[in-house]
């Protein structure tokens, strides 16, 4: 039986058919065709964002009536202007001591404001660049906005992050998925390196780390007073993706002390060394994004499957996401359509589901997430 | 409060059924209105997943699955396949609507930049008009900001508004600073956040001498409105024509590029609210009608929305409306932590939990928002973060919820930075007559009891209060509807929407003096109790009666709302628990562990036993 409940799901599997869009803020170029090969860090698109406006309020600066900057200025609107042009000069008595004001940069006369005698520079526009992303073939390209990337790959979301994208290779760390993640684990071999495994790290790892130049951190939890330590400040709510800090950091558990998931180790097996990229973002409000972690495939394959999303059902794992089962594991075994009442006294759907230790439980529906076996 | 247009121009007389629907983020929920022998009421509703995104991209399709709902469980014939608008109109009989209103928040509501010259004065003003009309103020800029003008400009340059509006200045006053600030917004050349080529929507309210120039510069840049200003002098506010603006612009701009409101407005005689300003709208409508003062709270999972009225000094019943970005019950729940502080969350537990655990649980819930309290303790910490929401969100309000007084003096520019009108609090929980509690953590908390004690605790509530709370989310519904009926909104929202839970009785008196009795409390005269220093109890056996409470000062210095030593008379109907007898004095008072005395509480009161009542 299935439910049609919006149950969230994380993925973990080895093989999959991914699509990212990469798309410009404003419109402009877009460097590649349909079908073309592209590598992760390959720029595939290109705009101009147009550049700061610089206001000079040349009565104040020139000590002037509104009136004679108007009647002295030098250039109109729309001129093209170089550092040191002059705009506006106005002679004293017998053409002495006369004022004048020029251009402090390049740019070009937007607005003259004959109310208040300020004059707009529109200083040059700055070019932004979009990489691919990930390696792949350009599936689509809608002119002068977006491209899209295809490629096959192995893909694991997290449930939170911090910082951008990052691209690296795969580097697992020599500890257990429940140990605790410590300085001495880093050295200048992972310089540029995604380094997975364990638990969580303490500040001095996390520090560590950023002194030998790792690109990304995938660990199973995040301690709260260590993240705002990192960051320099806490954070207030689950909308990341921006921090200014060395490395982006994804956890797939949870906060607190939460082993990294054996799915994580069986979807990335074999992928040692394999170049890699993440993105910490994080967006937890209404068309939520999760941080996620792409791996390329040490061969090409065919026919990956696309990712579908998951369905709760009966015989479907999940993980349970409140106290007092918080992080454990199970199995749905019933779906029951009526109500209930739940400890403490809230009547919701819940479900029945069975604990890796063969305990029976009921949970509300509202506090579990779906999650994937590893495919291989 | 403000006149309100009466939009509606039909016959009032034959309105027998009405089906109103508020378009959310995510759901839309339709409600009918029904005239019966006794009265109105609301009698249906249906709810169905709001349809603004893709792949529908037609918010109609909600609108029409919510009706589908009500048609089923009303067994009244309402959709209309075969013609516009695919709902009945009632000629006669079981059939059909006689008018159908709305509301909508889909898409994230309104969202607004304000700016002005002076913070505390025209800025406020702007804020105050903004909130008003139902908007989320994204960010207020004034001219006396702290920040370099280059980082301003870099702010408004990120942000993306639906509209913009300006105010500053007296009128006939300089108009330098407000040039210069409209100089600074083209500069940053802010981007709507709909239609990539819509020029950007602004208002002007500023000083009338500047409009002028204004309008010069943003020429070929905004769609520019100018009404009167908001602060005409000093100690003078005008609101209306702002927020009417604002109304207007949001129908023309905001709605019209949302997908199928086009259709939505053609089925409705009156044009679709703001959802925050329609529950402003019957919150307003309600304190009028019953003269009564009333703060109002919506806590949502990302928000929190805080509505009062109250008296200024000329005794004229102002509203007031401020929005906490950051306070809410899902998303935003690690920010009551981080602005609260985990010690602060902690005095409310029965049960101490470590600060580690009290942050990871918080912040498990902020990654995982929809999730709900599954034990008793999960259910408590929520709840202790709600009381410290609302106390947050409170002091936001008083901050912004403030009367002018003063007489008005000429200044040039020079001096106008330095100097700020008179002004003060609007808020007095002592005269405060209502309180409304709205939004989950509230309106469906598994006992009412719990949801009073929210409010009195989170709200540090003074004197005596009826506490009350929003039964299913109706006032948005009920604020469009007091736009055509207003008679009949009030009468659904004192019969069917509000759920009158108790009274509460809080004197308060210097912290430092020794008293141990602390009043009288009666009722039809019959002594409730003496009620001492440190006490809580509950008084059930009161429960829905209709009587004069009388409560008595035993001691020159207690006051329970007529000032110290003065007894209090009020005629009340007490709700479903009585009522509640508070003497922890507010800032409350801890007489011995916090966590043992909120243990104690909650068993005297069975708050969070299978056999409470």
């Amino acid at each position: 039986m299935r439910s049609r409940a919006l149950t969230p799901g994380l993925i973990a599997t080895a093989h999959a058919r991914i699509s990212r869009t990469r798309e410009l803020p404003v419109p402009g170029e877009i460097l590649v065709e349909i079908g073309e090969q592209v590598r992760a860090d390959q720029v595939v698109a290109r705009a101009e964002l147009a550049g700061e406006l610089y206001i000079l309020r040349l009565p104040e600066r020139m000590g002037l009536e509104v009136s004679e900057v108007l009647e002295g200025l030098q250039v109109k609107e729309g001129d093209a202007v170089e550092p040191g042009d002059l705009l506006c000069s106005k002679s004293g008595l017998f053409g002495l001591l006369s004022t004048e004001a020029k251009a402090p940069e390049q740019g070009v006369v937007e607005f003259i404001a004959r109310g208040t005698g300020h004059l707009g520079l529109r200083l040059p526009p700055n070019q932004i660049t979009v990489d691919a992303y990930i390696s792949g073939s350009v599936a689509e390209v809608d002119p002068e906005k977006s491209v899209t990337i295809e490629s096959d790959l192995a893909f694991v979301q997290g449930i939170f992050g911090v910082g951008g994208e990052r691209k690296g290779r795969v580097t697992f760390l020599p500890i257990e998925p429940d140990e605790e993640i410590g300085e001495e684990l880093f050295s200048d071999q992972h310089r540029g390196a995604i380094c997975i495994g364990g638990s969580r790290p303490t500040f001095s790892a996390l520090r560590r780390a950023e002194e030998v130049g790792i690109a990304g951190l995938i660990c199973g939890s995040l301690d709260d007073e260590v993240l705002a330590t990192f960051l320099g400040y806490e954070l207030g709510i689950a909308l990341t993706g921006d921090e200014d800090i060395p490395f982006s950091i994804m956890i797939t558990e949870g906060f607190g002390v939460l082993p990294l998931s054996e799915r994580v180790y069986r979807a990335l097996e074999g992928r040692e060394g394999v170049s890699a990229s993440m993105n910490g973002k994080t967006q937890v409000r209404a068309g939520a994004v999760r941080p996620e972690l792409l791996v390329e495939e040490k061969e090409r394959r065919e026919h990956s499957p696309r990712v579908e999303p998951l369905q709760l059902e009966v015989g479907a794992r999940i993980r349970l996401l409140r106290v007092p089962y918080f992080g454990k594991f199970a199995e749905i075994t019933a779906l029951p359509i009526a109500e209930e009442y739940i400890p403490t006294g809230a009547k919701t759907r819940v479900l029945r589901a069975r604990l890796e230790d063969g305990q029976e439980v009921t949970v509300p529906r509202a506090n579990v997430e779906l999650v994937e076996n590893a495919r291989s | 409060m403000e006149a309100k247009k009466t939009l509606f121009q039909g016959d009032l007389e034959s309105l027998t059924f009405v089906l109103v629907t508020d378009c959310g983020s995510t759901t839309t929920k339709a409600l009918a209105f029904e005239r019966r022998d006794d009265g109105w009421h609301q009698s249906f509703r249906g709810e169905a997943p709001t349809t603004v995104e893709e792949p529908v991209a037609d918010v109609t399709v909600g609108v029409l699955n919510a009706f589908s709902e009500i048609q089923e469980v009303s067994g009244r014939r309402i959709l209309n396949e075969a013609e516009a608008p695919p709902f009945l109109v009632r000629e006669e009989g079981e059939v059909g609507s006689d008018l159908y209103l709305s509301t909508s928040s889909a898409g994230g509501g309104l969202q607004m930049m304000v700016s002005g010259i002076v913070h505390e004065m025209s800025v406020e003003s702007a804020e105050r008009a903004a909130l008003g009309a139902g908007a989320i103020v994204l960010e207020a800029f004034s001219a006396d900001d702290e920040r370099d003008e280059h980082e301003i400009i870099e702010r408004i340059r990120h942000l993306r508004p639906d509209i913009v509006l300006m105010a500053g200045g007296t009128d006939g006053g300089a108009s330098e600073h407000v040039t210069e600030m409209a100089e600074m917004i083209v500069a940053a050349d802010p981007r709507p956040r709909f239609g990539k080529t819509l020029r950007l929507p602004l208002i002007f309210a500023g000083n009338s001498a500047a409009a002028e120039s204004v309008e010069e510069i943003f020429r070929d840049r905004a769609q520019i409105s100018v009404v009167p200003n908001v602060r005409q002098t000093l100690s003078e506010e005008n609101l209306r024509p702002a927020r009417e603006a604002i109304h207007d612009f949001f129908l023309k701009h905001v709605m019209s590029h949302s997908p199928g409101y086009d259709k939505l407005l053609s089925w409705t005689p009156v044009p679709v609210m703001p959802t925050p300003a329609a529950v402003g709208d019957i919150v307003q409508e309600y304190a009028e009608q019953n003269k009564l003062s009333v703060l109002c709270a919506d806590i949502g999972g990302a928000t929190t929305d805080v509505f009062s009225v109250f008296s200024n000094e000329e005794g004229e019943q102002i509203f007031n409306r401020t929005v906490s970005a950051n306070l809410g019950m899902s998303y935003s729940i690690a920010n009551v932590l981080v602005e609260a502080g985990a010690a602060n969350i902690s005095r409310w537990l029965a049960d101490p939990l470590t600060e580690h655990e009290v942050r990871d649980r918080l912040r498990n819930k902020m990654i995982r928002p929809t999730s709900i309290p599954q034990t008793v303790d999960d259910l408590i910490l929520e709840q202790a973060v709600c009381r410290e929401a609302l106390r947050l969100s409170l002091d936001h309000h008083r901050s912004l919820a403030v009367g002018l007084s003063g007489a008005q003096r000429q200044r040039g520019i020079a001096d106008i930075f330095s100097q700020s009108a008179s002004r003060y609090e609007l808020v007095d929980l002592l005269k405060l007559d209502v309180v409304i509690g709205s939004g989950g953590v509230l309106s469906h908390a598994p006992n009412r009891l719990q949801a009073a004690l929210m409010m009195l605790e989170g709200f540090g509530l003074q004197g005596i209060t009826q506490l009350t709370v929003d039964s299913i989310f109706m006032m948005p519904h009920l604020g469009v509807f007091s736009s055509v009926h207003p008679e009949a909104a009030t009468e659904i929202f004192s019969r069917d929407c509000l759920v009158n839970i108790a009274h509460s009785i809080v004197p308060i008196f210097p912290p430092k003096k020794s008293i141990r009795k602390l009043c009288r409390v009666t009722f039809e005269k019959k002594e409730v109790k003496e009620l001492l220093r440190g006490e809580f109890s509950l008084h059930q056996e009161f429960a829905h009666q209709e009587g004069i409470l009388e409560v008595e000062p035993l001691s020159p210095s207690v006051d329970v709302g007529n000032g110290p030593g003065r007894a209090v008379q009020k005629h009340v109907t007490l709700g479903g628990f009585g009522l509640i007898l508070d003497g922890r004095n507010r800032p409350q008072e801890w007489t011995e562990d916090s966590h043992i005395q909120q243990q104690k509480l909650f068993e005297s009161l069975q708050l969070y036993s299978s056999e409470a009542p």
